[in-house]
C-alpha cells in the first residue's frame, strides 16, 4: 500500500517540499523544528481540545440526511462542520495554529483569505487570545464576500485588500508570504493544505479531528467506522484534507474530491486544477496547478471564492497522481442548484465551496446500501447575495 | 571560465556595479539594447530578470514590470531568441535571474543548455533549495561553465552561509536586509546592514559577495562597495527607465548618478 504521509522531506511523493527564498529560510525552520514536538505535548493537546470542544462546539454533528438520502437512492451522512463557531472548518485550523504561535511567542499574526471563512476563522481567535492580525485578501473577494470583510472588521483585524495580478485568494496568498518575509517576528497562519512544508502537514494535521469525528460518529449509527465514500470540495484542499486524512490508508473507503469547474471545465473560465493542470511551483511547494506551456501561473475562475485558487495542495496532487482519490467538478450553476436543492430538502444553505461537494451526487451513483458520507463544510450565510442574484439572472 | 568569473579575476580595488532590470520591460524588444546601453554605461554585470507572475521575493516595483514583461510576450523561449547574436556585439557578464516555475516547464536540462548556448554566465533562481540544486542542476552547471548564485541573508546561520557559498560560484548573493526587493529597509546608517557585511568578510568565503535588495542611489553604493565586493541595483533601475525611457542617453544617466 502507498503511503500518504508526508515524508522526511516534505514530499507527498513527488509533491510538497519548501520551495522558498532564503528570506523564509529561518521562519520555516523555526516551524519545522518545532511544531511536532510542541504539538505532542500534553498540555497542549488538552487546551487545543478543550477549546474545539467549549468554545467552537465540536464535536460536530454527523447527520443523516434521509430526503436527500431518498432522493439519490443511498446513504448520505453529512459532516456538519457548517456548524462550528464562525460557520466553517477553517477554526479547526486557527485554533491549533494560534496556540502553536503563542508557544513560538509571537504576538503578530497575518493570514490570507479567499472567502473570508479562514480570515473571519483567524480573526477570531486573534480576537480570543489578544493578538494583532492582519488579513490580506484579494480586492475582488472584498468586494464579493463583503459579510465575511465586516466580521473580520468587528473582530479587530485589519484587512488589506490586495490589487495585484488576478486580484483573489492567489494573490492574497502572495502578499501574505511578502509581508512574512518582510517582518521576521511574524506567525504566518496558512489557511489552507498548501504552502511550503510544514505547513500542507500542520493543517492536515489540525484538520484531521473532521474524519477521527466521522469514524466513531458513523460506528454508533451503523456499526463500521469506515464509509464506503468520502466526498469533499477543494481549493486548496483543507477541508478534504481532514475528512480524508484517516481513511487514506483504507482503500475500501473512496475519496472523492469535487473541484470547481467555474463556467466548465474547457470555457477558460474555470478553477478545475487535476483537469487542468501540470507539475509545477507556487507558494511554496510542488504541486498541480493551472499554468501556461511559459509557467506562468493562470488567473482561475469559480463563482466560488474559496475555491477559486490555481492549484491544490501537495497531498492532493499525491491522492490524484496515485489514484487513491478521485476528483471530479462541479461548475457554477450546478453547485448553485445544488444549494437550492439541499437547502429545500433538509434546510441547510451551504456554502458556495460546499455546494460543489453535493452536487457530484447528481452525476455519481452510489449502492442503495451504501454510506456515503458529505463534509458540510460551511454554512451558507455568506452566500446569501450570490444564491439570490443568481437564481434572478 | 565564463565571464563573471573572468571578472572577478581580472578585478583590482574597483567598485562592481551589478544592474538588473526585468527581460520584456518596459517594451518586448529592448532586451539586447538595454543590456549594451548599460555595458557602454559602466555597468559590471547584468542581471536579467525572467518575469513570473507570482514573484515571492519581490517587492511591487518589480512585480509591476514583471507583469507588463509578461503581458509583453515575454518567455524563456523570446529571451534566448533576443539573446542568440548577444556576444557579437558585448563581453559584460549576464547572469539569469528567476523563479524556478517557467524552467520547469522550459525543462531544466534544455533550460542551462540553450542559456549556455547565447551566452549567459550563471543563474539565481530565489526558490531553488539547495537539495534540488545538488540533485538536478549542479552537474548539468559544471558541465557548461555556468555559475550559480544562492542568496543568503541577515538571518542566515553562519554554518549556512558556508555551505550555501561552497554551493555558489561566480558570486554569493547578500540580501542586505530581511525583506522583499526594493525595500527602504536597507539604510547607510543601518548599523544591522554593516555589522551583517562584516560578519560575512570575516567568514572568508570562496565566492566574492554582492550586496542587493534596497540599494537605490550613489551614497548606498559606496557604502556597500566598501563592506563587500559590490552592489545590485534593480528595483531604482527599473523605476527610472520606467520614468525616463530606457534609451541609451537615460541609461547613461542613471549610471552616472550611481557610479560618479
Amino acid at each position: 500500500m502507498s503511503n500518504y504521509k508526508v515524508d522526511e522531506n516534505g514530499y507527498y511523493g513527488k509533491f510538497g517540499g519548501a520551495y522558498i527564498p532564503e528570506m523564509l529560510h529561518p521562519h520555516i525552520e523555526e516551524l519545522k523544528n518545532n511544531f511536532r514536538h510542541i504539538i505532542a505535548e500534553e498540555e497542549f493537546q488538552t487546551e487545543f481540545s478543550s477549546l474545539l470542544k467549549d468554545y467552537v462546539g465540536r464535536p460536530t454533528p454527523l447527520y443523516y440526511a434521509s430526503r436527500m438520502s431518498e432522493l439519490y437512492q443511498t446513504n448520505i451522512y453529512f459532516k456538519r462542520e457548517d456548524l462550528n463557531h464562525t460557520g466553517a472548518h477553517k477554526v479547526n485550523n486557527t485554533i491549533g495554529q494560534i496556540l502553536l504561535a503563542k508557544r513560538l511567542g509571537k504576538t503578530r499574526i497575518i493570514a490570507e483569505t479567499g472567502a473570508g471563512q479562514h480570515g473571519v476563522a483567524t480573526a477570531t481567535v486573534c480576537a480570543l487570545m489578544g493578538l494583532e492580525c492582519i488579513v490580506y485578501m484579494g480586492a475582488k473577494d472584498v468586494e464579493r464576500q463583503a459579510p465575511n470583510v465586516n466580521r473580520m472588521k468587528m473582530l479587530g483585524a485589519k484587512v488589506e485588500a490586495v490589487h495585484s495580478g488576478s486580484k483573489t485568494l492567489k494573490d492574497a496568498t502572495n502578499e501574505a508570504i511578502r509581508d512574512w518575509i518582510n517582518n521576521p517576528d511574524t506567525y504566518y497562519l496558512i489557511g489552507s493544505v498548501v504552502g511550503p512544508h510544514p505547513y500542507p502537514e500542520m493543517v492536515a494535521l489540525f484538520q484531521s479531528v473532521i474524519s477521527d469525528e466521522i469514524k466513531w460518529q458513523l460506528k454508533e449509527k451503523t456499526g463500521s467506522e469506515f464509509p464506503d465514500a468520502v466526498i469533499a470540495c477543494v481549493g486548496g484542499g483543507s477541508n478534504a484534507a481532514g475528512a480524508f486524512y484517516h481513511f487514506t490508508n483504507h482503500p475500501n473507503t473512496r475519496l472523492i474530491a469535487v473541484e470547481a469547474a467555474g463556467e466548465g471545465v474547457n470555457t477558460g473560465k474555470s478553477a478545475a486544477t487535476t483537469a487542468l493542470g501540470s507539475i509545477g511551483i507556487l507558494h511554496g511547494s510542488k504541486s498541480l496547478m493551472m499554468q501556461t506551456v511559459d509557467g506562468q501561473i493562470v488567473e482561475p475562475h469559480s463563482i466560488s471564492a474559496g475555491l477559486d485558487y490555481p492549484g491544490i495542495g501537495p497531498f492532493h496532487a499525491h491522492l490524484y497522481d496515485t489514484k487513491r482519490g478521485e476528483f471530479y467538478s462541479a461548475t457554477d450553476e450546478e453547485a448553485v442548484k445544488s444549494a437550492y436543492e439541499l437547502t429545500k430538502l433538509e434546510g441547510i444553505i451551504p456554502a458556495l465551496e460546499t455546494a460543489h461537494a453535493t452536487a457530484i451526487l447528481k452525476k455519481l451513483k452510489f449502492k442503495k446500501e451504501e454510506n456515503v458520507v458529505i463534509n458540510l463544510s460551511g454554512r451558507g450565510d455568506k452566500d446569501l447575495a450570490t444564491y439570490i442574484s443568481y437564481i434572478n439572472e | 571560465m565564463n565571464r563573471l568569473k573572468k571578472y572577478f579575476k581580472n578585478k583590482v580595488n574597483t567598485d562592481t556595479l551589478n544592474v538588473y532590470f526585468t527581460a520584456g520591460f518596459p517594451e518586448i524588444n529592448q532586451t539586447t539594447e538595454i543590456i549594451k546601453a548599460l555595458d557602454v554605461a559602466g555597468a559590471d554585470i547584468i542581471e536579467l530578470g525572467i518575469p513570473f507572475s507570482d514573484p515571492l521575493a519581490d517587492g511591487p516595483t518589480i512585480q509591476k514590470s514583471s507583469e507588463t514583461a509578461i503581458e509583453n510576450g515575454m518567455t524563456i523561449e523570446k529571451l534566448f531568441e533576443q539573446l542568440v547574436n548577444i556576444r557579437d556585439e558585448t563581453q559584460i557578464p549576464i547572469v539569469l535571474m528567476g523563479y524556478l516555475n517557467p524552467v520547469i516547464q522550459y525543462g531544466v536540462e534544455r533550460f542551462i543548455k540553450d542559456a549556455a548556448k547565447v551566452g549567459v554566465d550563471g543563474f539565481i533562481f530565489p526558490d531553488l533549495p539547495l537539495i534540488e540544486f545538488k540533485h538536478e542542476w549542479e552537474d548539468l552547471l559544471k558541465k557548461e561553465d555556468l555559475s550559480f548564485s544562492f542568496l543568503v541573508t541577515p538571518e542566515t546561520e553562519a554554518s549556512r552561509i558556508v555551505e550555501l557559498d561552497k554551493n555558489s560560484s561566480g558570486f554569493l548573493y547578500a540580501v542586505a536586509s530581511s525583506s522583499t526587493t526594493g525595500s527602504s529597509k536597507t539604510s547607510v546608517v543601518e548599523e544591522k546592514t554593516k555589522n551583517y557585511l562584516n560578519k560575512l568578510k570575516e567568514l572568508n568565503l570562496d565566492n566574492p559577495i554582492l550586496a542587493g535588495f534596497g540599494i537605490k542611489d550613489k551614497k548606498m553604493y559606496r557604502m556597500i562597495n566598501s563592506l563587500c565586493d559590490g552592489a545590485i541595483i534593480g528595483s531604482a533601475f527599473i523605476t527610472h527607465i520606467k520614468k525616463n525611457g530606457a534609451a541609451s542617453s537615460s541609461i547613461q544617466q542613471f549610471i552616472s548618478s550611481i557610479k560618479e
